[in-house]
């Protein structure tokens, strides 16, 4: 695990992230793919909450289909064991978990993941076209978060504001959420 | 679309979450090696696949990705209830008792005369008519 958090040399080509820079516009939604970020699942039992949540300098949340934030760093429950943690400011929640002796499992996922995010009046209605869920506010507060589906792919969605929402889709998946995205946002803005 | 109640995320969610997993409370032998073959026939292959009440195992693959199990009636799809895995089956009676409305469609057999009430009434208001 320790070895899997130590990072490599520096990169001699910058990086180019998929769907890099895209971002689509329509009236009342506004698309924009988000900045790479350091990732993790992990997975881990109750007697190890407390010393991990230390570690990360987030108390990972217990209750179901919430995150909790501090700074850059965002925890998200995604299952009664399991949590997706993102670091936006370049900080390593690897290497903060390779510290912990407590039974844990932390898997890097950064470049598993892309972000695309959904801001604007409409950009409930928008994710609405492929997500079965309540995305209301009564039922899907600020902060609030859910693994779901979006048309025929998995995704994370994590409410940032109550007209902004962070989609966080896998890599292979992330053409087809972003052009079904911006169908979604034309169909909403008419 | 139908809704299910996931036990870990605690509240309704959209069948598109979910998938079934087939029947639940299927125990496996703990000395499998000395399960006669039609033994383990029965444990592999043979399901109760009923007409009506049904525990099955569903899974909330792409929501918590947890299994648990459901009381499901198989003839009008409506879920009666849903436990955590590894919880005791539920009894029968008393989740029959605790949803009225149940009872029928579990024994609708007698459904015969139903084809024939939409004519009845049709008759009916011909005779009215003239």
């Amino acid at each position: 695990m320790a070895k899997a958090a130590t990072k490599s040399a520096a990169p001699t080509v910058a990086r180019a992230p998929a769907l890099a820079g895209r971002d689509f516009s329509a009236k009342g939604v506004r698309l924009a793919v988000l900045a790479p970020a350091e990732r993790m699942a992990l997975r881990a039992p109750e007697a190890s909450l407390a010393a991990l949540s230390k570690a990360l300098g987030v108390t990972l949340p217990k209750a179901p289909k919430t995150s909790a934030g501090k700074g850059a760093r965002t925890a998200m429950w995604l299952g009664p064991d399991e949590w997706m943690v993102i670091d936006e400011a370049g900080g390593d929640p690897l290497a903060d978990c390779a510290k912990v002796k407590q039974l844990h499992s932390a898997v890097g996922i950064s470049h598993r993941n892309v972000a695309i995010s959904v801001t604007g009046p409409a950009a409930a209605v928008c994710l609405n076209a492929g997500c079965p869920q309540d995305l209301s506010l009564a039922a899907f507060p600020v902060g609030a978060c859910s693994r779901t589906i979006l048309g025929k792919s998995e995704v994370v969605l994590l409410r940032t504001a109550e007209d902004a929402f962070r989609v966080e889709c896998w890599r292979s998946f992330s053409d087809y959420a972003f052009a079904f995205l911006c169908q979604a946002a034309t169909d909403a803005a008419a | 679309m139908l809704l299910i109640r996931c036990p870990y995320c605690e509240e309704e969610r959209p069948e598109l979450e979910f998938r079934n997993a087939g029947e639940a409370h299927v125990v496996r032998s703990a000395d499998i090696a000395a399960e006669s073959d039609e033994d383990f026939e029965k444990f592999f292959f043979i399901r109760a696949n009923p007409k009506g009440i049904t525990f099955e195992r569903w899974r909330h693959v792409h929501g918590c990705a947890r299994f648990f199990n459901a009381v499901r009636d198989t003839v009008s799809d409506k879920f009666f209830m849903t436990y955590k895995a590894g919880e005791p089956k539920p009894d029968l009676a008393k989740i029959m008792k605790s949803v009225p409305a149940a009872a029928p469609a579990a024994s609708d057999d007698a459904t015969e005369d139903k084809p024939k009430k939409p004519a009845a009434r049709r008759a009916a208001a011909k005779k009215g008519d003239a």
